[in-house]
């Protein structure tokens, strides 16, 4: 009996996942994974360091290599490929995180504290977590900053800089158990940075090549590995970097609730 | 760097991350489990940089070993800190 109710309770949600499933299948029946799209050749091992035959470029990943300083100007190849050439996918990223951040917030609104719970007194932290807190948060922001500044550089980007300044307030948070940022500006950030980032997306739609998140400075501003080089690279990991950071935030506050 | 010494450590790496993951399963205190998990997202993102991936490693160590410990540790504090007979007397 009870079994029959539980499955007669997911009936809708079973529907719902095979007209899901049904329509991914619709949409993606088409695209042939795993086939190489430049050429049908088999790939070549590249050696770190080997000068690369532009002439013979048989996958993708040779394509990068070879021109990707040219086409992006970013030093950091990684960079190239996240921001540049698979611009959409990490839109894509951000609003899967965006997405989730919010879940968490929706679920967490349903649960109240218990007055059991509330009546816990908080352990105020000890005197060297406080002290050394105030002394560490300004490095470790600063740091978070410095790594998405540089995505294009060096290793990092926008999303290691945004979870290294959560992980700041993180510590703050910790540190003292009564105060918090404000919900109102941590989300006025986070917006601010997301559709900063949709409109250096549109800034490709204006520009020459009219593509959607393209980047059409990169030859235009600074030599390859200048701190101001890369065209529109720097300026989306700095609102991604602001993004993530923000929404990581506000993820660690929600899941702290009140106190403790 | 030479080969062997890279197989090596790579192999130690593998073998730690392996016992720590069994730790992880076996504890009964769900704050050490949730404490040893990142410490085999740190002993992975040390893994990354011996594999030439510093981006990867940056992101594994900060959102592994930091963020996802402190989280779960949130939620346990929300609920209950040990499995069920596993309560230290």
């Amino acid at each position: 009996m009870m079994e029959r109710t539980t499955f007669h309770r997911s009936l809708p949600a079973i529907a719902l996942a095979l007209l899901f499933a049904a329509t991914l299948f619709v949409a993606f029946v088409e695209v042939d994974f795993g086939e190489p799209r430049i050429e049908e050749e088999l790939p070549v091992n590249y050696q770190p360091g080997e000068e690369i035959d532009t002439e013979n470029i048989t996958t993708p990943g040779l394509r990068y290599l070879a021109n990707s300083s040219e086409e992006t100007g970013s030093a950091n190849l990684v960079t190239a490929v996240v921001v540049n050439y698979r611009g959409f996918d990490t839109l894509g990223e951000v609003t899967i995180l965006f997405l989730a951040a919010t879940g968490v917030g929706a679920l967490l609104s349903f649960i109240k504290d218990d007055d059991e719970k509330k009546k816990k007194k908080i352990l105020p932290p000890s005197l060297i977590l406080n002290k050394g807190a105030r002394l560490v948060l300004p490095l470790i922001i600063l740091f978070g900053v410095y790594v998405f500044l540089h995505g294009h550089l060096s290793p990092g980007g926008g999303f290691q800089g945004g979870v290294i300044i959560a992980s700041g307030m993180l510590l703050f948070y910790i540190a003292e158990p009564t105060k918090g940022a404000s919900h109102k500006v941590i989300s006025i950030i986070e917006s601010t940075a997301g559709l900063a980032f949709i409109g250096l997306g549109i800034v490709g739609l204006m520009t020459a090549s009219k593509i959607f998140l393209a980047n059409d400075f990169a030859g235009d501003w600074g030599e390859v590995g200048m701190l101001v080089s890369a065209g529109l690279l720097p300026l989306i990991y700095i609102a991604i970097g602001f993004k993530v950071g923000s929404e990581m935030t506000g993820l660690v506050e929600k899941m702290r609730g009140d106190g403790s | 760097m030479n080969e062997l010494v890279f197989i090596a450590l790579a192999t130690l790496m593998f073998i730690l991350m392996i016992a720590l993951a069994v730790m992880v399963i076996r504890s009964k205190d769900l704050i050490k489990a949730a404490i040893l998990l990142s410490g085999v997202s740190l002993i992975a993102s040390f893994v990354f940089v011996l594999l030439r991936a510093p981006d990867v490693a940056m992101a594994e160590a900060s959102i592994g070993s930091a963020l996802t410990a402190i989280i779960l540790v949130f939620a346990i504090k929300k609920t209950n800190r040990f499995e069920e007979g596993g309560e230290e007397k």
